[in-house]
C-alpha cells in the first residue's frame, strides 16, 4: 500500500523566505551586483560555466549570487536553465591555434616560437594573504610591451616534424552528444572529452592525481598550456555560409606522454587533451591526464585495473549534478520506506529473541 | 566573384556585430539615428549553440559545451532581409544587428560602415591589442648564468 502524505507547505514557504534573507546577509553591508561577481570572482564564474556546460558569464554570476556561492548549486541552476534553450545548432570546430593568448607556457620546450608567456597567473605568488586587498587599494597598471600580431602555433607541431609524436586521429564523423542521447559504453574519445569537460573539477583532479601517484601511470609533461579568446563560427543555414557568432575564453592543455610502443605502434610520444571554458588550468591539466589514461585501449597499453583507466567508472561519476542529485535525495522524506525497514528489523529481532529463549529452554531441560 | 566578395564582406560585418558589446552597439545605433520600418520574419529568440573542440587541438571534433545565442530575422520595406545572430541573451542586440545587416545591403552601407562598424572594429582591435600588449610584457626572457668555466 502506498500512503501519500501532504503537508509542510507553510514551513517550506517560510524556509524559502528566510533563505532569501540569509542570502542577502547584513543589510548594512552593500549588496553584491552581478557585474561585481562577473568581474571580481571571474574564476568562480568560469568554473560554473565549465561544469554548467554553458558559456554565459552574466548567467553564471547570477547563479553564484542566487546559490550564495555554493558553486555546485550554481552549476545546477545553469544546467536547469540550459535545458530550456532551443538548440540552434553546432559550431564549426574551434581553432585553438588561432587563440589570442593571454597565457601560453610549455614545460617541455623553453625556446618555443611565441615564447613562454605567463599571463595573469597565481604561479610564483607567495600564497601569503594580502591584507592590502582588505582595504580598498588602488591597483597599479599592468606593464605592456609590443604585442604579438601573428597567431601562436601549437607546440606539438614542432614535434610532428620529426614524426616522434602520434598524430591526432582525424575523422569526419559527427561526434556523439551526451546532451542528446544517454551515455552508453564503450563511449569513445569524443564522448569522454565532452563528459570530462563538464565533469566536476575536484573529481577530475583526484583521478588525475591518482595517475601521477602510480594508479595507471603515464608520466605526463605539460607540452603546452594556453589561455585566451577563440572565435566561434557557425554555419547559418538561412545564409548558406558560416559567420562568427561570438568569442569564448578557453583553457587548453596538451600533455606529452612517454610511450614505450606496443605490438602495433613504434615508441613515440602520445598525447592527452584538455579543453575547458574560461581560465581553469587545474581542470584542463586534470582533464588531459585522465583523457590520456582512458586511451589505454586504443594505444594497445595494458589495463592495470586503475580507476582512471575505467571509462565507465570515470564517466558515470564525473558529473557533480548527477552525483549530488542522487546523494542529496536521501535527505528527503523516506518515511514510508523507513517504516517498512523498521517493521522488518522489529520482526527479525523478535524472531531472534524467540529463538534464543527457545534454545535456552532446551539447554535447561538438558541440564 | 563579386558575390563571393559580397559574401566575405557580409560575413565580416555580421561577425563584428555578433561579438560587439550590446551596450556599445546600441549607443552607436542611437547616434546613427535612422531606425528603419521593418517586418519580423523571425522575432528575437534566445537559444544555445553546442561548441565543438578538436581532440588535441587538431584532430577529430568533439562537443565541449554550449553558449547562449540570440537570433532574429527581419525584412525592410525595400525587401532587404537582415539576420541577427549574436552572442548572449540580449534581444535588442540581435534586433540592431539584423537591421544593420539589412541596411548594409543597400545605399546606406557607406554611412553605416563609417558611423557604426568602423568604431566597433577599431574598439575591438584596440581591446585585443591591449591584452596582447599586457601578455607580451609577461613573456619570459631567459638568460644563461656564467658558470665560471672557460
Amino acid at each position: 500500500m502506498y500512503v501519500a502524505v501532504k503537508g509542510g507547505e507553510r514551513a517550506i514557504d517560510n524556509a524559502h523566505a528566510w533563505l532569501a534573507e540569509e542570502r542577502r546577509g547584513d543589510t548594512s553591508v552593500a549588496e553584491l551586483s552581478i557585474d561585481q561577481i562577473r568581474e571580481q570572482l571571474s574564476l568562480a564564474v568560469n568554473r560554473v560555466m565549465a561544469e554548467g556546460s554553458l558559456y554565459d558569464p552574466d548567467l553564471a554570476a547570477l547563479a553564484i549570487k542566487q546559490s550564495r556561492g555554493d558553486l555546485i548549486e550554481a552549476v545546477f541552476l545553469m544546467r536547469a536553465y540550459r535545458t530550456t534553450l532551443p538548440r540552434f545548432g553546432y559550431s564549426v570546430a574551434m581553432e585553438t591555434a588561432d587563440m589570442a593568448c593571454d597565457r601560453r607556457i610549455s614545460a617541455t620546450f623553453k625556446d618555443a616560437p611565441g615564447g613562454q608567456v605567463l599571463g595573469p597567473t597565481f604561479d610564483y605568488t607567495h600564497r601569503l594573504l594580502d591584507f592590502k586587498l582588505a582595504a580598498d587599494g588602488e591597483v597599479p597598471e599592468a606593464a605592456t610591451a609590443t604585442p604579438r600580431e601573428e597567431p601562436t602555433p601549437h607546440i606539438t607541431t614542432f614535434l610532428k616534424g620529426e614524426d616522434i609524436i602520434q598524430d591526432e586521429p582525424q575523422s569526419g564523423e559527427v561526434p556523439r552528444d551526451l546532451t542528446r542521447e544517454p551515455l552508453s559504453y564503450p563511449a569513445g574519445r569524443a564522448l569522454r572529452l565532452q563528459a570530462l569537460a563538464r565533469g566536476d573539477e575536484g573529481f577530475t583532479l583526484g583521478l588525475a592525481y591518482s595517475t601521477q601517484r602510480g594508479y595507471g601511470r603515464n608520466h605526463a609533461f605539460v607540452g603546452e598550456l594556453r589561455i585566451g579568446k577563440v572565435a566561434v563560427e557557425m554555419e547559418i543555414p538561412e545564409l548558406g555560409f558560416a559567420i562568427e557568432i561570438g568569442e569564448v575564453e578557453l583553457t587548453e592543455c596538451e600533455t606529452v606522454n612517454q610511450f614505450q610502443g606496443s605490438k602495433t605502434e613504434p615508441p613515440q610520444f602520445t598525447r592527452g587533451y584538455g579543453l575547458i571554458f574560461g581560465q581553469s588550468e587545474r581542470k584542463a591539466i586534470s582533464m588531459a591526464l585522465v583523457d590520456r589514461a582512458l586511451r589505454w585501449e586504443e594505444l594497445g597499453e595494458d589495463n592495470v585495473g586503475a580507476v582512471a583507466q575505467d571509462e565507465e567508472f570515470v564517466l558515470s561519476h564525473a558529473d557533480n549534478i548527477q552525483a549530488t542529485g542522487f546523494l542529496e535525495h536521501i535527505k528527503l522524506p523516506h518515511y514510508v520506506d523507513f517504516q517498512a525497514e523498521l517493521e522488518l528489523v522489529r520482526k527479525l529481532r523478535a524472531e531472534a529473541e524467540a529463538n534464543l529463549a527457545a534454545s535456552e529452554q532446551v539447554q535447561e531441560a538438558a541440564e | 566573384m563579386t558575390t563571393e566578395v559580397a559574401q566575405d564582406e557580409r560575413k565580416a560585418w555580421m561577425s563584428l556585430l555578433a561579438k560587439s558589446q550590446p551596450k556599445r552597439l546600441a549607443e552607436l545605433w542611437r547616434a546613427y539615428d535612422a531606425d528603419p520600418d521593418f517586418t519580423w520574419l523571425r522575432p528575437p529568440e534566445i537559444g544555445g549553440v553546442m561548441l565543438r573542440g578538436r581532440m588535441g587541438g587538431t584532430g577529430a571534433p568533439f562537443n565541449m559545451g554550449e553558449m547562449t545565442v540570440t537570433r532574429c530575422a527581419l525584412s525592410l520595406d525595400n525587401g532587404a532581409v537582415g539576420h541577427g545572430y549574436v552572442q548572449g541573451r540580449d534581444k535588442a542586440h540581435a534586433e540592431i544587428a539584423a537591421k544593420v545587416d539589412a541596411l548594409m545591403q543597400g545605399a546606406q552601407a557607406d554611412a553605416l560602415e563609417a558611423s557604426v562598424l568602423a568604431p566597433l572594429r577599431d574598439e575591438q582591435n584596440a581591446a585585443r591589442s591591449e591584452r596582447a600588449a599586457k601578455a607580451a610584457a609577461t613573456k619570459v626572457e631567459f638568460f644563461t648564468l656564467a658558470r665560471g668555466e672557460d
